[in-house]
């Protein structure tokens, strides 16, 4: 037996982690809660609602003996498969973790956390969905902020025109604003695609210039036309779901929301569906993977490349108008806050699948909601590290996942006819 | 009468910037023959049939299919007229199974959904049909090389093709595996089919050609019958002049063991087990030649040696040294060479000018860097000095590597590798893709060093190869070495049956 | 490819020289001519937002083009204004009326045509050079970046790592009595090293984990714009607050941390140090062997590994001295400028910081013109929206659309007939996910 190169692996990391934390807590926790402590869980809306009171101290002291057996377990490395689960249960109990320890004393709700962490996460997942429609053909795109920040503004400034030469008639305005903003997404996509595809310009560079060249527009048009505030904000309406919405618990949290979070599952299916059960879809996936073998087959790669980034440009700007005419109601400069680029690291959790982005946006709408939740519970952490929470994330994310997610191998490169 | 050929060049010529592939070529095709098209790297031969398959449009000339001229744009248009092309690089997409690969941009629909099942069905059909067995749910990139060709085949005769090109489909074939291909090839042209056979294999051409066209430079040098040639006859019709196939070497009496290798095992990038056990030896004054068709661990064996893979388990030792956990840097300044199988990407970097290409591996040592400043003056003597050694055709040493032709792409790697004290030299696939005066040069070279007392481990596919420069053979299967035999007295069949896993018997 | 034809008589041979000497000048201005095009495009946007329309199709309709032509007019006129604005306002020559100028302000008549002359206002130079200079450091940081194959947005989180930390040791009561040939090295140096810790961390990341340096970097840039709001406005506990300040702001640095200045003038040296971070930076790629191996890991990292180079160490290498070029910009601003740091100081510079690196194709030497060029659209912005009622933002499409031209520079290269770009000219900037 000979020795081999001790690799520092990404087990080894976590598990790390998961015991110094699991220490870490099983040793403060005592000191921090007192043994009568209770958060006051509740699931479900009203008073009414399920309640679970939850000894903080002892809960807390469960999830560090479990973080510290995980740890254990890792660093060991005998039995990886029990290992590997108990690591992932770790990381999941993080946010519920986190959240008891700030309730204590307190009472907060779960469900709406939940029903905050799936709002927030919708630009994201739609993000990521226009994202991968683009990269699975083969073309990155990290322009996703700048279409999503051109969507939102332009929906609004047609919101804004439409809306007085519409009177009554304040859904449909928003309707049209919304396909406004969808339609200035593809625009921003064209030029995208014009730029990578037939000038064969850096893909990265091109998105750059698409992200540098929205800020500047969206900031002039701004100024140009929204020059007065509007007084009392117009969203689009909830729209509820009949039957579905009276499932106790879930049913109005998931049935009784605004379209483009709807709009949201439809991508997911459809995306999926299109991407590995019809044609259309497999024609992009192979000029993705491998473009030079579909031109052989005669597919016409530049078409098939042009019509998925103006797709991915138009979901893009659907996920810009959630900014402006789903949630706030207004356009301000800069509003996608980065939310763009957080859609990429969402896609690549997913590894470019649909229902794994999914994944990646719930979990970054989490982060976003705990910050809010915090607030609301009065924990003594100041705003900006909530603000941050969004951002560190997406980073550990990423650290912790890109060795096993693979792109489709023709991404990012060019296709040279020859 | 003759019959009409049914596919005929007529003039075709095509140019690309500062070269002319194709030169008023004509070639015939009768139905249910197998004509092979001969001709080294470089000759013409696969532009010729991208011409025909409408990847390329020619300068000049016309296509007939069946007598009539037709006009070939695209993939689609040559798909349509009944020609399929089976390339040298597999066409083919990983990620996708083997149903999805034949069936794109032919898909079976059910309005816009795939109908996997029916597919599938007519897949199994037409490889009952023409003896290429596959499996139609198979991922196509865990598939071994062998049934990723007959994936490629079926690809063709799904679109009805009735005019198949096989581009140099047995490179990355056993000799064993080529056989079976030569019987398929026979059955498909009971069933009708037209084979054009691209190779520059001159032992294959003898063996299943109904007819051969020779090209050289572009132009056809010659129209044969295969029971009026010999090797030697298509050989030089091939390069325009006698060619000495056996390389001239005067046996050694080897030195002390440089290389040792002792029970290594490495996995691949996919967590399988690519090196299994290999334990070889290579002394000074010796080329110890590893044969073996690639994806047989060649690739692994070598990175393992070069430490650019980690090893995991087993012992290697150059030099009298354990290497085993050494980095490439360490290897190097070990004294050992090592000329990549994938030039482009792996030995030169081709945006740099070629005297930066040549201090890649010293860069860092005196007199080339004094306390990590470069000394220009120094590397520019080095460089101009060792192209004109290693005859390397450039205007300049500060010309881009890139713009070389593969053979002095290869001959400037070997010159860098070559100009510093080495003790061992590791060639892996040194005459890949090479015109035939590239080819003979380095293996002139190889013998040389080995005369100068290096060791020589060299892994190739190329049989041939193999067999005129080691002095001794060892055969690489499934990660092990089945059996190492003096080359003096190896035949081809004994190597292919190795080559194969056929352990050799007893006597 | 062209078809050969034999040139015949004189005139042919004057077009064919010609044609040679534009063949081979044509590829090296086309970033100069991306930027005029840009500007081109934005005067037209100028006219196209000061015409009267409405008037302007009655002129067509009723004298036709010369009347319409006549209604462009105060479009033109306004892109005139805006364009004099602008050259005025960046490089201070302008072409107005002298006695227009307040007394206190320093004017060269240059020549005198009617009421109005060619004068030379040093003034308006001397802020476009300070505000260059931090956009040179900057570019120069992504140019590093681009040279090892990492494409580096995170300049504006390097920016504040840089400033963070310069700000604290200028301020810092313990070293307040540190004479300046001491207080003024350490300042720059601990600014250098918290823009290349705060990059180097981007570095390792995708070094050994792949992760795509693009996102973190933008990551870090949100991470580090609210960390140093929080550092900053912190009370509880109280970090870099000035507490007697009206406005949330560290302290004022001690004057032995100032940069000294060119007499009374806003000249500091933070511009002579950022001069010879260009000579470091292009001494250091093209002359050492470190700077060797992080070319070679950018253009073909395989190469580099089978060369026995540490891409590894390599790409941290890269994004910590790119990342600490951004340091020194920061630090440079607060040391040389602003004397303190206020939250959000920074605001917006990352994508400035590409745009340079791409005008000057990475090369360290363009990128000083590139820089004045950048400092220059900008301050010339604020002129020209108060001469001609053009708002700033339109200078940000400008920009914009300058990078677009010289990314896609095929488009420039038709436009002004210039060959297509050869293979061997490709720079190559990043890959895609990185592999």
């Amino acid at each position: 037996m000979s020795a081999r190169r001790f690799r520092l692996t990404r087990m080894h990391i976590f598990s790390l982690f998961f015991l110094v934390a699991g220490l870490w807590i099983a040793l403060r926790a005592p000191g921090s809660f007192a043994a009568d402590a209770i958060s006051k869980m509740s699931v479900g809306l009203g008073p009414e609602a399920p309640l679970w009171e939850a000894p903080t101290r002892a809960v807390l002291l469960v999830v560090a003996g479990l973080y510290m057996a995980g740890g254990a377990l890792g660093l060991i490395n005998r039995w990886p498969r029990l290992s590997f689960a108990v690591l992932l249960l770790n990381g999941v109990l993080i946010f519920p973790a986190i959240l008891i320890a700030a309730a204590v004393g307190k009472q907060t709700n779960m469900l709406t956390m939940l029903a905050e962490s799936l709002r927030l996460a919708t630009p994201i997942v739609i993000g990521a969905t226009a994202g991968i429609w683009s990269e699975r053909s083969g073309v990155v795109n990290i322009a996703i902020e700048g279409m999503m920040l051109t969507g939102a503004c332009f929906g609004f400034i047609a919101f804004f025109f439409l809306e007085p030469l519409m009177p009554g008639a304040t859904n449909t305005a928003l309707l049209l604003a919304v396909l406004v903003a969808v339609f200035s997404g593809a625009l921003m996509s064209l030029l995208h695609a014009w730029l990578s595809i037939t000038f064969k310009t850096d893909q990265i560079v091109s998105g750059t210039v698409i992200n540098i060249l929205a800020i500047g527009l969206t900031s002039f048009a701004r100024r140009e036309f929204l020059l007065s505030t509007r007084a009392g904000r117009v969203t689009l309406p909830s729209i509820e779901i009949p039957g579905l919405s009276q499932i106790p618990i879930v049913g109005d949290v998931l049935f009784n929301n605004k379209p483009i979070f709807y709009m949201m599952f439809v991508m997911l299916i459809v995306t999926h569906v299109v991407l590995f059960y019809t044609s259309l879809g497999l024609r992009m996936r192979s000029v993705g993977e491998h473009p030079e073998a579909a031109d052989t087959v005669g597919i016409n790669v530049f078409f098939t490349r042009y019509r998925s980034v103006i797709i991915s440009g138009m979901i893009a700007g659907l996920g810009g108008a959630w900014f402006s005419l789903e949630t706030v109601g207004g356009f301000d400069d800069l509003m996608t806050g980065g939310r763009g680029f957080i859609a990429l690291a969402a896609m690549i959790f997913g590894k470019w699948t649909p229902f794994g982005a999914f994944g990646g946006g719930l979990l970054f709408g989490f982060a976003d909601a705990l910050g809010t939740r915090f607030q609301i519970l009065n924990v003594a952490v100041p705003p900006q590290w909530l603000q941050m929470l969004p951002f560190l994330t997406t980073m550990v994310v990423l650290a912790g996942l890109i060795g096993r997610a693979i792109p489709p191998a023709a991404d990012g490169q060019p296709y040279e006819k020859q | 009468m003759e019959p009409t050929p049914v596919l005929e060049v007529r003039g075709i010529t095509k140019h690309f910037p500062g070269v002319l592939a194709n030169d008023h070529i004509d070639f015939k095709l009768t139905k249910g023959q197998i004509h092979c098209m001969l001709g080294e790297n470089g000759a013409g031969k696969t532009t010729l049939m991208n011409v025909i398959y409408g990847l390329y449009q020619p300068d000049a000339g016309e296509i007939l299919v069946n007598g009539q001229p037709v006009s070939i744009h695209s993939a689609n248009d040559a798909i349509r007229m009944g020609i399929g092309m089976v390339h040298q690089h597999f066409m083919l997409i990983p990620e996708l199974t083997v149903t999805e690969n034949i069936i794109l941009g032919n898909e079976v629909t059910v309005g816009p959904f795939l109908n996997r099942r029916r597919a599938a069905a007519q897949i199994r059909e037409l490889s009952e049909r023409f003896g290429l067995p596959v499996d139609p749910a198979a991922r196509v990139g865990d598939l071994p090389v062998g049934s990723r060709q007959r994936v490629e085949i079926i690809k063709a005769l799904y679109r009805k093709a009735d005019i198949l090109i096989l581009d140099e489909p047995t490179a990355v074939l056993t000799p064993q595996e080529a056989e079976d291909l030569f019987k398929v090839m026979r059955t498909l042209v009971e069933q009708g089919v037209s084979i054009v056979f691209i190779t520059h294999k001159l032992k294959e051409v003898l063996a299943v050609a109904d007819e051969i066209t020779v090209l050289r430079d572009g132009r056809v040098a010659g129209v044969v019958q295969p029971e009026q040639a010999t090797e030697a006859s298509l050989a030089s019709l091939m390069v325009g002049r006698e060619v000495i196939l056996q390389v001239e070497k005067e046996p050694r009496e080897p030195g002390e063991s440089i290389l040792s290798v002792r029970d290594l095992r490495v996995i691949d990038d996919r967590e399988h087990v690519a090196v299994d056990g290999v334990s070889l030896e290579v002394r000074s004054g010796e080329i110890l030649g590893v044969a073996g068709v690639q994806g047989n661990g060649q690739t692994e064996l070598v990175q393992a040696l070069t430490g650019l893979r980690a090893v995991l388990s087993g012992q290697v030792f150059i030099a009298g040294q354990e290497t085993t956990l050494a980095t490439p840097r360490q290897v190097t300044e070990l004294g050992v060479a090592h000329i990549p199988e994938d030039r482009e990407k792996d030995g030169l970097v081709k945006s740099y000018p070629i005297v930066d290409n040549l201090l890649l591996n010293v860069y860092y040592q005196l007199p080339y860097a004094r306390r990590m400043v470069i000394d220009d003056t120094q590397a520019a003597d080095y460089a101009r000095d060792v192209i004109q050694k290693f005859d390397v055709r450039t205007p300049s040493i500060y010309a881009q590597a890139g713009t070389l032709s593969g053979g002095n792409k290869q001959k400037m790697i070997v010159a860098r590798e070559f100009s510093r004290p080495i003790k061992l030299l590791i060639a892996a696939q040194p005459t890949r893709g090479l015109d035939v005066g590239s080819i003979e040069f380095i293996h002139r070279q190889l013998v040389s060093i080995r005369d100068l007392g290096v060791a020589v481990l060299l892994v190739s596919a190329e049989l041939d190869e193999i067999m005129s420069l080691s002095d001794r053979i060892a055969v690489l299967f499934r990660g092990r070495i089945i059996d190492t035999l003096p080359a003096a007295t190896a035949t081809r069949e004994q190597l292919g049956l190795l080559m194969a896993g056929v352990h050799a018997q007893a006597a | 490819m062209e078809p050969v034809t034999a040139p015949s008589g004189a005139g042919a041979e004057l077009r064919a020289r010609r044609r040679i000497s534009w063949g081979e000048l044509g590829p090296r201005l086309v970033p100069a001519l991306a930027v005029l095009t840009a500007v081109l495009f934005g005067g037209l946007f100028m006219v196209f937002s000061g015409t009267d329309w409405a008037a302007a199709r009655a002129a067509l309709a009723a004298d036709g083009a010369g009347g319409f032509l006549r209604e462009l007019g105060p479009g033109i006129g306004k892109a005139g204004v805006a364009y004099e604005a602008m050259v005025e306002g960046a490089t201070g020559l302008g072409y107005i009326d002298p006695t227009s100028v307040r007394s206190q302000t320093t004017m060269v008549v240059l020549l005198r045509l009617g009421e109005r002359a060619i004068v030379f206002l040093p003034d308006n130079l001397v802020a476009t050079l300070v505000r260059s200079t931090p956009f040179l450091l900057a570019g120069l940081a992504v140019a590093v970046g681009f040279k090892a194959g990492l494409f580096n947005i995170g300049a504006e989180g390097q920016l504040y790592a840089g400033a963070l930390l310069a700000v604290w040791i200028g301020f810092v009561p313990a070293l307040a009595n540190l004479p300046a040939l001491l207080h003024i090295p350490l300042a720059v140096a601990s600014g250098i090293l918290g823009g290349a810790i705060w990059g180097g961390i981007a570095g390792f990341l995708k070094a050994r984990t792949g992760a795509h340096e693009v996102i973190n970097t933008i990551m870090m840039n949100h991470i580090a714009i609210r960390l140093a709001d929080w550092l900053i406005k912190s009370r509880e506990p109280l970090i870099l607050l000035d507490t007697t300040a009206s406005v949330p702001r560290t302290p004022f640095i001690a004057a032995t941390a100032e940069y000294p200045r060119l007499g009374d003038t806003p000249l500091h040296f933070g511009i002579l140090i950022s001069l010879g971070a260009v000579a470091l930076v292009w001494w250091f790629l093209y002359r050492t062997t470190l700077g060797f191996e992080l070319r070679t890991v950018g253009a073909n990292p395989n190469a580099a590994k089978y060369a026995g180079m540490s891409v590894t160490r390599n790409l941290v290498l890269a994004m910590a001295v790119s990342g600490g070029l951004a340091g020194l910009a920061g630090s440079g601003e607060v040391l040389g400028v602003q004397h303190n740091l206020p939250p959000g100081f920074f605001a917006g510079v990352g994508f400035d910081s590409i745009a340079i690196a791409l005008l000057a194709k990475t090369n360290p030497i363009a990128m000083i013109p590139a820089a004045f060029l950048w400092g220059g659209l900008l301050n010339g912005a604020g002129l020209m929206q108060i001469r001609a009622d053009i708002s700033i933002d339109l200078v940000k499409i400008i920009q914009a659309l300058i990078v677009m031209f010289v990314a896609a520079d095929q488009i420039v290269r038709v436009i002004w007939r210039i060959r297509a770009r050869r293979q061997e000219e490709e720079v190559v900037f990043s890959r895609g996910w990185g592999r």
